[in-house]
């Protein structure tokens, strides 16, 4: 898992959507690893402007990365070839291959294991929607 | 014809094989018409689109849109994300994506595929922030729909310790999960549906395949009274008795 993919995801509580506290989910006990990608400036230029800022200074910062700029790299900024590799690095280098990602509002945790998180709630957390389990029959001419 | 990406290492005992559902999805996007569309959707200049396809059992069609993201978007600096309530179909996903990538976006500029997530549906997805969303649903009339999975039925060491015969009702009961929709096939359709609103962007756009017993037409016109959206066929497979069998249907909103 990308480190980039911290600024995707939020509590898979549904209640926890609209609290503030749920983004960014904040990393604990992680385990990097670094993965060598071309850099390609392009890419970071246009991947720059989706980045939540804020959101992405908290995670560089549980991670242990240097602290990042204030505010967001824009023009004159964005032609600063260490800035971009800088991103370049935490964002699409950096994988998070062990760990938890803890959600502020709820405080449930979600497990990464071999770069893989976890975001299946337990039956008490998730939606009430299933039904019982019953005998499942594979019948192709369903199809038909 | 764009390259199928390579799913040999994908053991298929828990993960939907790619089937003629699957490839209507590669042809449709890279058809010329959608294609263009996207592509002036998503011009050049303007911010990488994140691409995130749900439920991606063997990641054939994430890994083909991140691969052709050339040919289907006219740009490469595409970001890709899955989810599956699989465990194995994560794990399954990120190798024939980066696999693909490798194979197909050499020298770089390349794709990036960003992760790989277990979870149900959209669920952990920060809303408003998918550009294009891809849903191969399990869209089989059934008359129950299985249960989801938990995190404990995804641990590696829950089917470690099975016996053969209950490995075999955990399998059967993974491959459920591929195809089983309930009621009319749409259970699980009709509650990605509903999260279409908040999980994409202001010019996000989704791709839904849907089978003649979900009723395709009434989907469409239930989308468009939501208000503000717009659903048309942009794919479509097997003919039979005047009717397509499965069609693949855009659903975007009007005003950007």
């Amino acid at each position: 898992m990308k480190v980039i993919t911290a600024n995707f995801v939020t509590c898979a509580v549904k209640e926890c959507k609209t609290s503030p506290a749920s983004f960014p989910l904040h990393f604990h006990d992680a385990e990097l690893e670094q993965q060598e990608l071309d850099f390609q400036p392009e890419f970071i230029r246009n991947v720059i402007p989706r980045i939540d800022w804020e959101a992405l200074r908290a995670t560089a910062n549980e991670l242990g990365f240097p602290s990042l700029p204030d505010a967001k790299p824009e023009g004159q900024a964005l032609e600063n070839e260490q800035t971009l590799r800088d991103l370049h690095r935490m964002l699409l280098e950096t994988h998070v291959s062990e760990g938890k990602l803890v959600c502020g509002n709820c405080n449930h945790a979600y497990t990464i294991k071999e770069g893989i998180a976890n975001f299946l709630l337990p039956s008490h957390l998730g939606e009430r929607i299933h039904r019982p389990e019953t005998q499942w029959v594979t019948n192709a001419s369903q199809f038909e | 014809m764009l390259p199928t990406p390579d799913t040999s290492h994908v053991s298929f005992d828990t993960i939907y094989e790619p089937s003629e559902d699957s490839y209507l999805f590669l042809d449709t996007l890279a058809s010329e018409s959608e294609s263009k569309w996207l592509a002036e959707r998503f011009p050049q200049q303007s911010t990488s689109p994140l691409v995130v396809e749900v439920g991606t059992g063997s990641g054939v069609v994430l890994a083909f849109t991140a691969a052709q993201s050339q040919q289907i978007f006219g740009r490469r600096d595409v970001l890709t994300l899955g989810t599956d309530v699989n465990r194995n179909a994560c794990i399954a996903t990120r190798q024939t994506a980066t696999t693909a990538i490798k194979a197909e976006q050499q020298p770089s500029p390349q794709s990036i595929h960003t992760s790989s997530l277990t979870a149900d549906l959209c669920a952990p997805l920060r809303p408003g922030s998918v550009d294009v969303l891809l849903f191969n649903p399990p869209y089989v009339p059934t008359e129950d729909l299985p249960r989801l999975p938990s995190a404990v039925d995804n641990d590696p060491a829950t089917a470690e310790a099975m016996s053969r015969s209950d490995k075999f009702d955990n399998d059967s009961y993974f491959l459920s999960l591929t195809y089983a929709g309930g009621a009319d096939g749409m259970e699980t359709t009709d509650r990605l549906l509903d999260a279409i609103p908040g999980v994409l962007s202001a010019r996000g756009v989704a791709y839904v395949l849907l089978c003649k017993q979900n009723k395709p037409d009434e989907v469409k016109d239930r989308i468009r009274a939501w208000g503000g959206w717009q659903a048309e066929s942009v794919g479509s497979s097997g003919m039979q008795a005047g009717w397509e069998k499965l069609v693949i249907v855009r659903i975007w909103r009007e005003d950007q």
